[in-house]
């Protein structure tokens, strides 16, 4: 059963994706040129992501846990400035991961 | 062999990706190793690279998957991620419009972020040629091959890495860096905080339901603040 679910649930989304992909090259349609369609998918990688990271962060397990010893905040906020820095997704999960394990083994 | 023909503009494809594998591979090899420190099965990571095929979007499903979300969630979380794929639709339709079903078919499946990239500089101003979407062809092929090579390496790496290690970590990692690269204008920065802001906030409603409305209030706010660019633009 749940390997059935996890399978449908993974066609479901590729179907989707492929629909998304497909929308425009299956009418032969140009680029809409409303600059309000434009203006809302710009804004929607930004906005999932952030919603995306906040909780992994600061409530990592479903509990608000963002207190000053907290080593996922300050791990997050080191990638952050890699990331920055750097702008490579390699060098970001690297300096991240090395933060929070500096940080657990200081702790422990 | 011919100059235009779809040898030579298939292997142009593969050329102009090449380049690009040395980000895409290493994902993969993450993706892989976090599928599997998210919950997933090992089969269903690798599957999740055949049938989903779109890095930021699986890692998603992972995540929300493992946390035993519901499904309908899910796959709308996923959709939600691979909007910005209308765009590249968008831009390449005109390009694809003499083109038979099985060919616009196969294109739109291959249509990824970095297959997109690497093409569309041919597309746009290279000769209008009638073998031109080999050159598509060639860029997402290279990267699906890259992209599915590299998953199952990582999920075999994966097997062998202890819990201990907090791998799931990387998930949100990898989300910041993909946001870093994402942002350019204040406005979106204002969207991504408030999004955040929103999903910490929004954390009790049930299915993670919350995810959306805070991704929503991210979009809103991002639109909210456009005037704050006219001066950093």
């Amino acid at each position: 059963m749940s390997t059935t679910a996890l399978l449908m649930a993974m066609a479901a989304c590729g179907a989707l994706t492929f629909a998304i992909r497909l929308s425009f090259i299956a009418f032969g349609n140009r680029m809409p040129d409303d600059p309000r369609f434009l203006a809302v998918l710009r804004y929607v990688p930004p906005a999932v992501l952030g919603a995306l990271i906040a909780p992994d962060v600061f409530a990592p397990g479903g509990q608000f846990t963002a207190t000053a010893d907290s080593p996922r905040m300050w791990a997050a906020l080191v990638a952050l400035i890699v990331a920055r820095l750097t702008r490579s997704v390699l060098a970001t999960i690297a300096s991240g991961m090395a933060a929070l394990w500096a940080l657990q083994a200081m702790a422990t | 062999m011919l100059q235009h023909g779809p040898r030579s503009e298939f292997l142009g494809g593969v050329r102009a990706e090449l380049p690009l594998l040395l980000g895409v591979v290493p994902f993969g090899l993450i993706f892989g190793v976090l599928g599997l420190a998210a919950g997933l099965p090992a089969w269903a990571v690798v599957v999740s690279s055949f049938l989903i095929f779109g890095g930021a979007s699986q890692v998603v499903f992972a995540q929300l998957w493992g946390a035993g979300t519901p499904p309908v969630v899910t796959a709308a979380t996923v959709g939600v991620v691979n909007l910005r794929h209308l765009l590249y639709s968008a831009a390449v339709a005109g390009y694809l419009r003499e083109l038979p079903w099985r060919w616009k078919l196969l294109l739109a499946y291959l249509l990824t972020d970095e297959a997109f990239a690497a093409a569309i500089g041919r597309l746009r101003d290279g000769p209008a040629t009638p073998y031109r979407h080999w050159f598509l062809f060639g860029t997402g092929f290279t990267l699906w091959a890259g992209w599915q090579a590299s998953t199952l390496g990582g999920v075999l790496l994966g097997t062998a890495i202890p819990a201990a290690w907090s791998l799931e970590f990387s998930i949100p990692l990898t989300f910041i860096a993909l946001l870093v690269l994402s942002v350019r204008k204040r406005s979106e920065a204002g969207a991504a905080l408030a999004a955040g802001f929103a999903a910490v906030v929004l954390l009790a409603i049930p299915h993670k339901l919350g995810l959306l409305a805070a991704a929503l209030a991210g979009l809103a706010v991002g639109l909210a603040l456009r005037r704050l660019d006219e001066d950093a633009a």
